[in-house]
């Protein structure tokens, strides 16, 4: 029997006090009985001899100095797994919410999890075809990496997310596949959105769900992400399944950490945040990845909705420093009425150099994409200046530069909800714009690849 | 060993009580798994210790084990092509025994106590050495020469030294100081946190090329200098790094992977051993020495990985070596810092950042250097250091980049509307400077053309000049511009876009040489002066820019080392010109 504590101290925000405590220990997980006699979670955040700090994961409402039996567990909190755990969905503490019943475990697995040790991790390298063609020919996703989406409120982040998991192939292979969904602080209609979807195409049954919704306690976000990758890293390192993970929405998380960090008196850093968020953030997106000799992999898409569409918000901007590259979305796209709205200039895919090429998926495409992007760039540039100066005084080169930019939001980057397109596809439609642009311009393109490519049109 | 008593676990950090006799900065093993870690503060018997790994299940009145030594690296034969954690724990040997997570609490020896090294001495019975004196050598690697060295702080007469194959731990020689006799053996110790000893030190006066044609020709840094790369996320930081890892003209690189992504280690792990130091054609590795700590793994180790890094670093350069050091990044070690200052509840600077985080900066960089070792011989080593930052939202406000820039000489500014462009390295030419110019200048003009120096001149004006004439052009037109004023925006997109565009992973471009950067930017250049002569002599811009020599300017990148190629296409420049100009018709006739 576990120890019960009736020394409830202070109750400051989601924190909790316990005074006179023995043989606690930092991390460890908690129980609290409230007066009613309804159970809470949490976890030691700060331990001295005298009192533990307790972050509790259900809020506070309720709790009382008084009366409140709180117990120390022993072990940090912990995830059941087995291959039953496919398919089901659980709320943001990871219990059943699909009336289902519990797990069975075949093992408890410590969501904080261990690092990875970066001699263990093989290279990602195997192109994933997401059928975007804005992701795929120019920022393209491979497998084990981690890409986040950066968003803003209003754009079509969900259904970008939804597309990818309901279209992502590797080329050529036929493996098992599962998506794992964490969900923080998204409202019922997002949720019930990547559900129906889910269930609609089938992924349901190959998928696994930790949902903590707008109206549950915030500080349940802060172990929500962490139970998806450790059901993730169960799924891809022990069952060799290759895993897409996808967390909603980073932002929400963010302010649940600042929430208790601001609780503990601790001195902020940009905004508020805890000076920590860096560390925080990376003890969770660095579990994505590859393992040599193992089979399963890893790749997580996590998606953050900007404050005010800015991306040097600490959020956006730490992330930015930890994942692989990221696809932006675009408000002014968004709003000339092109789905997807990516913005492929300051989107950016990091690992796309082992991905690409002969034998993954053409021998041309690095050095198309490099020109697409000098072009589009270079169109932008030129619609900027016709603003100022009306599209009369821009050159030849400019006005066909001008037309280029047009041409690629249009036909590049538009497609559909349900259109997959594979990589010849958006390769050749690339080249075809390509076309538009005298030959001796195309600077950035292989010589021989020229040849073969650019003269097979005329 | 003496035992404290833990009072208190807050994440990284860890508060003893009963620690008298405990030393600033000494190690400490934590709790029943002895995790390790390091003393920061002392308040009476308390001591405040920050803790290399997670401090997960630690609890009060668990004991505290100290063992009186700061933390230390090994130093010997077998740091050559490792990889160790922030704290010199073998990765890859840890692996092996634990698997492919790190777990806590492992403790495995940084060198191999195995390994059996032929040992060659230097030195004969009788004579008469000093600290930093050559003992003898081992052969580690193809491209390295360990040279094993008298310890600091030692001197006197050989009693005794061997020959053969022995492992680390054996002793090779004997010495004989006063009455007292000391053993020495092939590794020694350093504390991580004090840099090794010089004779004297020395101003920079050689270029470390490192064949990226921005960094050689434009902004070159020195062998024993210091320079930082800072932009926002998504500016080529790394790759930056990684070439400069990758190509430099060093006998030696470390690599200290602060804080970043697993995947990039991974890559600079699994391409290192297939790539050929264009200098001697051996794999990379063989000069290479690796700390990876990754930004999931603990923070205050994190924040002891530059230093350990920056240690054995020194220690070659003791051997007469020129090492360079890359950091990436040091705004994650800053953040670290700032963690720990935070959870010790000290009075925060700028942005919740330590006070005493520039005198860190600056104590961190001024352990670069050209040097005349300690030793008889008087060798020169040199140490470069190379740091990388990630200011937020890339603004160069930050505090860490404004107390780098205090005390770097070289300052790589990335520019992500440059990245955005795809134009890499992203590296801005008119923020970017170097001071190393003039250190180095005489080198250049010697070493690689007499006219270098004033060659770069020109090509920097130029820029400066286009971005001049850019800001007219955007408010008036490009229309309203002179053919001349034209025929400089021409040149000056022909330096960006042939010169200092290069792509890191083209075969042929992410390599140039000197003599090859210097003939590409004066292939450039003679283009420009032969086309203001045209104009002069009544020549339309349009034919000028129809020259189909141009093309072959634009492929110059591509050729490979050395190419004779590049030579002709001086020739042809020459030939298209005189063409040209031999041709019939003025301007007058073309309008």
């Amino acid at each position: 029997m576990y120890k019960e504590y009736l020394t409830v101290s202070n109750i400051v925000g989601p924190l909790v006090i316990v005074e006179k405590i023995r043989d606690v220990k930092y991390g460890e997980l908690v129980e609290i009985e409230a007066a009613g006699g309804f159970l809470r979670r949490g976890t030691v955040l700060d331990i001295s001899t005298e009192r533990a700090i307790v972050q509790v994961f259900e809020g506070t409402v309720g709790l009382g100095v008084e009366k409140s039996k709180v117990r120390f567990l022993g072990r940090s909190q912990t995830l059941a797994v087995s291959e039953e755990i496919v398919g089901r969905i659980f709320d943001g503490s990871g219990r059943p919410k699909d009336h289902g019943p519990q797990i069975i475990a075949k093992k408890m697995l410590d969501i904080i999890g261990s690092p990875i040790n970066p001699v263990s991790r093989d290279y990602p390298s195997e192109f994933i075809q997401t059928g975007i063609s804005s992701i795929d020919g120019m920022n393209p996703l491979v497998r084990g990496q981690k890409l986040p989406l950066f968003s803003g409120s209003g754009l079509p982040h969900a259904r970008i997310a939804a597309q990818i998991a309901r279209q992502a192939v590797v080329l050529g292979k036929e493996e098992k596949f599962a998506v794992v969904f964490g969900a923080m602080g998204i409202t019922f209609e997002e949720a019930n959105f990547f559900i129906e979807d889910f269930r609609n195409t089938g992924a349901l049954e190959r998928a696994v769900l930790f949902l903590n919704l707008a109206n549950e306690p915030p500080i349940e976000r802060i172990a929500t992400p962490r139970l998806a990758l450790t059901c993730a890293e169960y799924l891809a390192f022990e069952l060799d399944m290759h895993v897409l993970v996808i967390l909603v929405d980073m932002t929400f998380y963010a302010e649940a950490l600042r929430e208790i960090s601001a609780a503990r008196k601790e001195i902020p850093g940009r905004r508020g945040y805890p000076g920590y968020l860096y560390t925080d953030l990376a003890s969770m997106y660095e579990r994505a990845g590859r393992i040599k000799g193992k089979a399963g992999s890893i790749t997580l898409i996590p998606i953050l909705t900007m404050p005010e569409d800015d991306k040097t918000h600490p959020i956006a901007d730490l992330t930015g420093y930890i994942t692989e590259g990221q696809i932006m979305l675009s408000r002014e796209i968004h709003r000339k009425g092109i789905y997807p709205p990516i913005d492929v200039l300051p989107s950016l895919s990091r690992l796309k150099d082992k991905g690409i090429g002969e034998g993954k998926t053409r021998e041309d495409h690095a050095d198309v994409l490099n020109q697409l992007f000098a072009c589009y760039a270079r169109g932008k540039e030129a619609r900027e200046l016709s603003l100022i100066l009306g599209e009369a005084a821009l050159s030849d080169l400019d006005k066909l530069y001008l037309k280029f930019a047009e041409l690629f939001e249009d036909e590049f980057v538009r497609q559909g909800e349900f259109e997959s397109r594979s990589i010849q596809d958006t390769l050749d439609v690339g080249w075809k714009l390509l076309f538009t642009i005298p030959r001796q311009e195309l600077k950035r393109i292989r010589p021989e690849y020229l040849e073969k490519y650019y003269a097979e049109e005329k | 060993m003496k035992q404290g008593k833990i009072i208190r676990v807050a994440g990284p950090l860890v508060v003893a009580s009963s620690c008298l006799g405990a030393k600033m900065y000494d190690m400490v093993k934590i709790g029943e798994m002895e995790l390790i870690g390091e003393i920061i503060e002392l308040r009476e018997d308390l001591a405040f210790i920050q803790v290399y790994e997670d401090t997960t299940g630690i609890g009060p009145e668990e004991p505290v084990f100290l063992t009186g030594q700061p933390l230390s690296v090994e130093l010997g034969p077998g740091l050559i092509s490792s990889i160790y954690d922030g704290i010199q724990r073998p990765l890859d040997i840890i692996r092996a025994k634990e698997g492919d997570f790190v777990p806590r609490g492992v403790e495995v020896p940084p060198l191999d106590r195995e390994k059996k090294w032929e040992f060659i001495p230097l030195v004969k019975k009788g004579q008469e050495v000093k600290e930093g004196d050559f003992l003898g050598e081992v052969q580690e690697t193809p491209l390295l020469m360990h040279k094993i060295m008298v310890p600091v702080g030692l001197s006197g007469k050989i009693a005794e030294i061997k020959k053969g194959k022995f492992v680390v731990e054996e002793t090779i020689a004997r010495i004989q100081t006063g009455k007292n006799m000391m053993d020495v053996k092939m590794f020694q110790t350093w504390s991580v946190r004090r840099s090794r000893e010089v004779h004297e030190r020395l101003m920079p006066d050689e270029p470390l090329t490192t064949g990226q044609r921005v960094l050689d020709t434009l902004f070159p840094l020195a062998k024993g200098g210091t320079g930082c790369i800072p932009g926002p996320f998504g500016s080529g930081k790394t790759v930056v790094q990684h070439q400069l890892a990758k190509w430099s003209d060093a006998q030696i690189i470390v690599f200290v992977a602060c804080g970043e992504r697993g995947n990039e280690v991974a890559d600079l792990l699994l391409s290192f051993p297939e790539l050929d130091d264009p200098h001697t054609g051996r794999p990379l590795l063989e000069r290479t020495v690796m700390i990876a700590n990754t930004s999931n793994m603990p923070v205050a180790a994190r924040e002891a990985s530059i230093y350990t890094g920056m240690t054995i670093a020194e220690y070659f350069r003791d051997m007469g070596y020129s090492v360079a050091l890359m950091a990436d990044s040091t705004s994650r070690w800053a953040e670290a810092l700032r963690e720990i200052s935070g959870r010790m509840e000290e009075m925060p600077g700028e942005e919740a950042y330590p006070a005493y985080l520039a005198s860190r900066i600056a104590e961190f960089y001024e352990r670069a250097g050209k040097v005349v070792c300690l030793g008889s011989d008087n060798r020169i080593g040199a140490l470069s250091v190379m740091g990388a930052v990630s200011p937020p939202g890339g603004d160069l406000s930050d505090p860490v980049v404004q107390a780098t820039l205090k005390v770097v000489k070289v300052f790589w500014a990335l520019d992500d509307r440059l990245a955005n462009m795809r134009h890499f390295p992203a590296i801005n030419w008119l923020l970017s400077y170097s001071l190393y110019v003039e250190n180095i200048k005489d080198y250049l003009n010697t070493k690689v053309a007499e006219d270098f120096i004033s060659i770069r001149q020109e090509a920097m004006q130029l820029l400066e000049e286009e971005s001049e004439l850019q800001e007219i052009a955007r408010l008036v037109g490009v229309e309203s511009l002179s053919p001349r004023e034209r025929l400089i925006l021409e040149s000056a997109r022909s330096i960006r876009e042939d010169f200092l565009h290069q792509n890191a992973f083209h075969p042929q471009d992410t390599y140039t040489s000197m003599r090859m950067q210097y003939l590409m930017i004066r292939i450039i250049l003679h283009f420009h002066h032969s086309g203001m002569n045209a104009l002069e002599e009544g020549k339309s811009l349009d034919e000028i820019l129809k020259l189909e020599v141009r093309e072959k300017i634009s492929k110059m990148k591509f050729l490979p080392v050395d190419d004779p190629g590049l030579l002709e296409s001086y020739i042809e420049v020459d030939n298209a010109f005189k063409k040209l100009l031999q041709k019939k018709g003025s301007r007058e006739d073309n309008v």
